[in-house]
């Protein structure tokens, strides 16, 4: 039963350089503070930082795991308030957790909550989906 | 600088884009994703960030795209991206101030296809002073 306070359990992915590469060839992104480590540096970031649309992807996945696949979402929202710093040879963590907010039908709204090294990375995150058959 | 005249109005792309079972199966293997018969939610911005630079890229615009930062993001999507697709993207500046030198500007963009709109996203861009 899926209600008002309902918490969707929290989950754990793992980024890596590998991950930002393979992010950056499926959608086109190849700016290069987010693979090549004397350029971020060059910019004034403390070393390569995974695309923030990577982290909204992620956090996607996340939540469509949750209402039964891709088909699922409405609106998606979110701020960029932190970096998701990616070390070379380093997995870092993006843990994703929610709150259902509102219930209209198979309608459902969500508050996620998504952080990196105990770092809030992702501000004011919210998700509208349509919950799929049988969730 | 952005050329203030550019503010509310819209540029529509030249292109169709196609998209192909290739790149959602791309994308979606990124995430991890197994089903891969509609695009992952946030696949439009592969579409819709290369098509936006291009045409706010215009001189006429002057937004500096080397010194940008993406703000935020949102994304209304109608109904989900599948292969076989063919959008159009129009963009629209909705939104521009300019806080502590850095300029912010939300650009709207639109994927249509045909007559239909399918996704609609909100970016907000900061290029650093």
């Amino acid at each position: 039963m899926i209600e008002v306070g309902t918490i969707v359990e929290t989950k754990v992915f793992w980024i890596d350089r590998d991950l930002l590469k393979a992010y950056a060839n499926a959608s086109g992104d190849q700016n290069a503070i987010h693979q090549d480590e004397a350029f971020a540096k060059s910019v004034g970031l403390p070393d390569v930082i995974a695309h923030g649309m990577l982290t909204m992807a992620l956090v996607g996945k996340f939540v469509t795991d949750f209402s039964g696949g891709s088909a699922t979402v409405k609106e998606f929202s979110g701020r960029f308030t932190k970096p998701v710093i990616v070390p070379a040879g380093e997995k870092v963590d993006l843990t994703v957790s929610a709150t259902v907010t509102e219930v209209v039908g198979n309608d459902v709204r969500l508050d996620i909550s998504a952080t990196s090294a105990g770092v809030k990375v992702l501000g004011m995150a919210k998700a509208l989906i349509t919950m799929a058959p049988g969730r | 600088m952005l050329n203030p005249d550019s503010v509310g109005r819209t540029f529509t792309g030249a292109d169709v884009v196609t998209v192909t079972q290739s790149e959602i199966d791309a994308f979606a293997d990124v995430l991890g994703e197994s089903d891969k018969s509609v695009a992952p939610p946030t696949f439009s911005i592969r579409i819709t960030l290369a098509q936006s630079q291009q045409l706010l890229s215009d001189p006429d615009v002057g937004l500096d795209w080397t010194r940008l930062v993406h703000g935020d993001q949102k994304f209304q999507i109608h109904r989900p991206i599948v292969a076989g697709d063919q959008l159009r993207c129009s963009s629209t500046i909705e939104n521009y101030k300019v806080a502590a030198g850095n300029e912010i500007v939300t650009v709207r963009s639109d994927l249509h296809a045909g007559g239909q709109l399918v996704v609609s996203t909100w970016s907000t861009l900061v290029v650093r002073a």
